[in-house]
C-alpha cells in the first residue's frame, strides 16, 4: 500500500462530495476550452472571410509628390513619375515567402481624364480582383467585362448625367457604361472604373501602376511581417499597412479574447474556491484520521502528500472531463453563439494537455492551505477526542 | 538499562489564568518485556501519560528516554519516525480507518516505508493470521464485530514489530467475554516478549498485567496493588 491508495480509497468513500469537487473544476475547464475553441473558430472565420474586409496593405511608388489622395492616403507618382510601379510588380508580390497569406492583389492606375468636357479621375483596375476586394460594392447593371466598358461611381454618374448602357468619351475613346455603383461613401463615388489595360492606354502609361492594394492576413504572424517582405521584393515602392481595415474586426475579436480570459479566470477562481472549501471541510472531517496517521508515525509531508494526491486525482478527472465537455459545448453551441456557419472546432492535443495541467495545478494550488492545515493538526487534540 | 525511563515528568495545561496539573513530577522505569497497566480515576493523568510516552504530547518538564533515546529532544519529524519504529498504538474505540479494508488498515504503518507491496502484504497477512482474522482481510471495519475490530487494531499496532505497545482502554468498548479474550491475547503477546503499557479502568484487565500503576491527581500513588507498594511519586 502506498499513500496514493489512501487518497484513492478516501475519494471512493466520499463519492457525492468528490463529484461536486470534480464538477467545480470541470465547469471551469469546460469554460476555458469552449472560449478558446470558439475564439479560434472566430479567428479562422476572419481568415476565411478576409476578402470581405478589403485591402489591408497599400503599395505605392516611392515619390516626393503627394498630389493625389486615395482612401485617405496620399499617392505619389501620379503627376510626377519619379518612381513607378509596373505590372511585373504584381508577380513579385505574389512570390514573397508568406505568399499563402496573400488573398488578393489588386493593381490600379489612376489618372485625370477628360470626359464630356469635365476632368475626372479614371481608375484602371483588374475587375476580377477589385470585386473580390470590395465585397460591399453594389452595382446597378454589370461589372465591365471588356476594355470598352466602364463602371461609374455614384457621384460621377450624377455629375455626368449618365446611366447604365449610356455611352461616353474618355480622352477621345468611346466606351459604354455597363454599371453604376450605389453610393459607397468613399472615394469610389468620385471615380470612373475601367479596365487596367484601357486606363494604361488612355493615360498613355503602358505597364504602369499608381498603386497596388493587397489583402493579406496571417493568424500566426503580424501584418508587419508581410509588409516587410513585400518591401524587400519592391525596393522602389512604399508599402503601408492599412491597419484600420482588419483592425476593427481584430479589435472586436481582441475584446472577446479579453472577455474570454476574464471569464475563464473568474470561473477557474470559483472552481478553485470550490476545491478549497471542499478540501478544508474534508480535512476538518478527517481530523481523527489525521490524528491516527500522525500517531502511527506519518510525517507532516505524508499528510500533505495524501491531500495533494487527492487534489491531483480530482484535477486530472476534472481536466479531462472539462476538455471533452468543452469540445462538445464548442461543437454544439459555437456556431449558434457566433453565427458562424460551418466553423471548425479543432481537437488540439496541446490545448488538451494544457487544460488538464491547468486543472491539476488549480486543484493542487487550492489544496495547499488545507494540506498544510491538515499537517499541522495536533495529533493529541485528535486523540483526545477518541 | 530500562526500555523506558521517565524522569520527573510534569505536564501542566494552561487555559487563560487557569493552570491544570495533569502530571506532576512522575518518575518511573519500564523494563523490556514488562506488561504495565495504568489505572486511575478520570482526570488522573492516565491518557496524558500515555500520549507523552507515545511521543505525541510534549511534557512541560522532565524527560522520556526510550531505548536510550531522549525522545523530546528529537526534531518533530524525527519524533514521527520514532513513533513509527518504536511504538504500536492501540486507541480507544479501535480507531480503524473506515474506508480501508482490514488488510489495508493493518498495512497503514507500512505505507510510509520503503517496503514493497508484496512485503507489506506478507507482513500484514502474517499478523492477521496470528489474530485469527486471515479470512476477513478484504472486509471493511464496519463489517466486523467489536472483538474483531480490536484484533485488527492490535494487528495494525504490531505489524511493524515495535518494541513498545501502547494501549488506551483496549477493552473499553467490548463485552466482558470479548474483553477477556483480548486480554488473553495481550498476555500471550507479552509472554512472547512484547513490552506493553496499557491504560485501563477495568480491574479485571489489570490482573493480566505484570505490574500496575495507580495514578491520582497526576501522581503515581501506588505500584503493584497486590503489594501495596508506592513506587514513585513527586514530593
Amino acid at each position: 500500500m502506498r499513500l496514493r491508495d489512501i487518497s484513492i480509497n478516501n475519494l471512493r468513500r466520499r463519492k457525492g462530495k468528490v463529484l461536486f469537487l470534480i464538477l467545480g473544476l470541470t465547469i471551469g475547464i469546460t469554460t476555458v476550452v469552449a472560449l478558446v475553441s470558439i475564439t479560434r473558430m472566430m479567428n479562422e472565420d476572419i481568415s476565411n472571410k478576409l476578402d470581405e474586409f478589403g485591402a489591408n496593405i497599400l503599395v505605392i511608388p516611392r515619390s516626393d509628390d503627394f498630389s493625389l489622395s486615395y482612401g485617405g492616403l496620399n499617392i505619389g507618382g501620379v503627376s510626377v513619375d519619379t518612381q513607378t510601379l509596373k505590372d511585373s510588380d504584381i508577380q513579385k508580390i505574389r512570390q514573397i515567402e508568406v505568399r499563402e497569406n496573400i488573398s488578393t492583389v489588386s493593381p490600379k492606375l489612376i489618372g485625370v481624364v477628360e470626359v464630356e468636357g469635365k476632368k475626372i479621375l479614371l481608375t484602371g483596375v483588374l475587375f476580377q480582383e477589385e470585386v473580390r476586394l470590395k465585397k460591399w460594392w453594389k452595382v446597378h447593371g454589370t461589372i465591365p467585362k471588356s476594355r470598352d466598358e466602364i463602371l461609374l461611381g455614384n457621384e460621377v454618374a450624377v455629375k455626368l448625367f449618365k446611366s447604365t448602357n449610356d455611352s461616353l468619351t474618355i480622352n477621345g475613346k468611346r466606351v459604354r457604361v455597363s454599371g453604376m455603383l450605389e453610393e459607397t461613401g468613399s472615394q469610389d463615388d468620385f471615380l470612373i472604373f475601367g479596365d487596367l489595360g484601357f486606363a494604361q492606354e488612355v493615360l498613355k502609361k503602358p505597364g504602369a501602376l499608381s498603386l497596388i492594394e493587397v489583402s493579406a492576413f496571417c493568424i500566426s504572424c503580424p501584418i508587419e511581417e508581410i509588409v516587410s517582405q513585400i518591401s524587400r521584393g519592391l525596393p522602389h515602392a512604399k508599402v503601408t499597412a492599412i491597419k484600420q481595415t482588419l483592425e476593427t474586426k481584430m479589435e472586436a475579436l481582441g475584446h472577446f479574447k479579453k472577455f474570454s480570459v476574464g471569464l475563464s479566470v473568474i470561473v477557474l477562481l470559483i472552481g478553485g474556491l470550490i476545491v478549497f472549501t471542499n478540501m478544508m471541510a474534508s480535512v476538518n472531517e478527517r481530523k481523527r484520521e489525521i490524528g491516527i496517521f500522525r500517531a502511527i508515525g506519518f510525517r507532516k509531508a505524508h499528510v500533505i502528500k495524501i491531500v495533494f494526491s487527492e487534489a491531483f486525482i480530482v484535477g486530472l478527472i476534472g481536466g479531462v472531463a472539462g476538455y471533452l465537455l468543452g469540445l462538445g459545448v464548442s461543437i454544439l453551441l459555437g456556431p449558434v453563439l457566433t453565427g458562424i456557419k460551418g466553423g471548425r472546432i479543432f481537437i488540439d492535443p496541446v490545448l488538451g494537455v494544457g487544460v488538464v495541467l491547468l486543472s491539476v495545478t488549480m486543484g493542487i494550488l487550492s489544496s495547499i492551505y488545507p494540506a498544510v492545515h491538515a499537517s499541522k493538526m495536533d495529533p493529541t487534540a485528535a486523540l483526545r477526542a477518541l | 538499562m530500562s526500555l523506558i525511563e521517565i524522569k520527573n515528568l510534569s505536564k501542566i495545561y494552561e487555559s487563560g489564568e487557569e493552570r491544570v496539573t495533569a502530571l506532576g513530577e512522575v518518575s518511573l522505569n519500564i523494563e523490556r518485556g514488562e506488561f504495565i497497566s495504568v489505572m486511575g480515576p478520570s482526570g488522573s493523568g492516565k491518557s496524558t501519560l500515555l500520549t507523552i510516552l507515545g511521543g505525541l504530547n510534549h511534557p512541560t518538564e522532565g524527560e522520556v528516554v526510550v531505548d536510550e533515546i531522549p525522545i523530546y529532544q528529537l526534531p518533530l519529524e524525527k519524533l514521527a519516525d520514532f513513533r513509527r519504529e518504536y511504538l504500536g498504538f492501540i486507541f480507544q474505540s479501535f480507531q480503524l480507518i473506515p474506508y480501508l479494508t482490514v488488510i489495508e488498515n493493518v498495512m497503514l504503518p507500512l505505507a510510509i516505508t520503503e517496503r514493497s507491496n508484496r512485503e507489506q502484504v506478507n507482513m500484514a497477512v502474517e499478523i492477521l493470521e496470528k489474530m485469527g482474522l486471515e479470512g476477513k482481510r478484504k472486509r471493511l471495519p464496519d463489517q466486523l464485530s467489536g472483538g474483531e475490530q480490536e484484533r485488527v487494531a492490535i494487528a495494525r499496532a504490531l505489524v511493524n514489530s515495535p518494541p513498545v505497545l501502547l494501549a488506551d482502554e483496549p477493552t473499553g468498548n467490548l463485552d466482558s467475554k470479548t474483553g477477556r479474550e483480548i486480554m488473553e491475547l495481550f498476555r500471550s503477546l507479552n509472554e512472547e516478549g512484547q513490552s506493553i503499557v496499557m491504560v485501563t479502568h477495568n480491574p479485571e484487565s489489570v490482573a493480566f498485567s505484570s505490574r500496575s500503576l495507580h495514578l491520582r491527581d497526576g501522581k503515581v500513588v501506588k505500584g503493584d496493588p497486590r503489594q501495596e507498594r508506592e513506587i514513585g511519586s513527586g514530593p
